[in-house]
């Protein structure tokens, strides 16, 4: 966890008059795990709720962005739960999206090599400073495969682990190892042609 | 591309594609005992799949990183 963002430390409070500044942090958070603007807004919108409700029991352990977070995950898990009662993620008859199969398929020839061979993207951690980066970042998670995309951020952003997806969303493990491996190769074969070989 | 065809012609020799599925996996739980000897044979010839490895690394990094960042 980052250390707290306010220098008061500890003795910060959720603050009304910051509710903006929260409602922005907290709808980035929501966009790009639920893909969907009304859905992430509602999610959004019911955390804030949630957090005037209780306001006064937020006893200042965290910082209120922590605290606000980890009451949106809770609002982002039921929704994906939701979602994917109304569209499972294993059909019957085995088959997935098209979009996703590609990618393994487009990464490797027949005899399994590397059709372009990932490069060695210098000094990477420099980004992190660049806005630009970000934005290139955000796009190629946007245009990931549905399904996969949706592994990997319940994996890497939410940072659940593979068993309590694998719970969540009602999918074998060896079935939500396959989704983040492809998330990973179209998040990898993205940022190498949209930023780092530019 | 010598380093290519000389994975190729040695078949007990893993395929970059499995490869890179054992590293994906190695991001999400301990590996096996097998998973682990496919990673010792394969990616001393490979410079490909070491360079994925070390990409899975960053992806990793910069999604935490993507939320927390002002």
């Amino acid at each position: 966890m980052p250390s707290s963002e306010s220098p008061a430390g500890n003795s910060e409070t959720f603050d009304t008059g910051r509710i903006e500044e929260y409602r922005a942090y907290l709808l980035r958070y929501a966009q790009i795990q639920l893909r969907d603007a009304t859905a992430a807004e509602d999610a959004v919108q019911e955390t804030l709720l949630a957090a005037f409700q209780s306001g006064s029991r937020f006893a200042g352990r965290s910082s209120v962005r922590t605290w606000l977070t980890g009451i949106l995950k809770h609002k982002i898990i039921d929704h994906l739960r939701r979602q994917s009662r109304d569209r499972p993620l294993e059909r019957p008859d085995g088959g997935g999206d098209r979009a996703d199969e590609d990618i393994a398929e487009e990464t490797f020839s027949d005899d399994g090599h590397w059709r372009s061979f990932p490069a060695n993207w210098a000094a990477p951690d420099k980004n992190f400073e660049n806005a630009q980066f970000w934005s290139v970042f955000e796009m190629c998670v946007q245009v990931m495969p549905e399904r996969a995309a949706r592994f990997f951020v319940m994996r890497e952003v939410m940072e659940l682990s593979t068993d309590e997806i694998c719970k969540e969303l009602e999918i074998t493990a060896t079935n939500c190892w396959v989704m983040l491996h492809r998330a990973r190769l179209s998040l990898r074969e993205c940022l190498e042609t949209r930023w780092f070989k530019t | 591309m010598p380093r290519n065809e000389m994975v190729q012609d040695v078949k007990l020799i893993p395929t970059c594609r499995e490869t890179s599925e054992v590293l994906s996996r190695a991001q999400d739980r301990p590996l096996t005992l097998r998973e682990k000897v496919v990673l010792m044979v394969h990616l001393p010839l490979c410079n490909g799949c070491r360079n994925f490895r070390k990409q899975l690394a960053f992806i990793r990094d910069a999604a935490r990183k993507y939320i927390r960042r002002e």
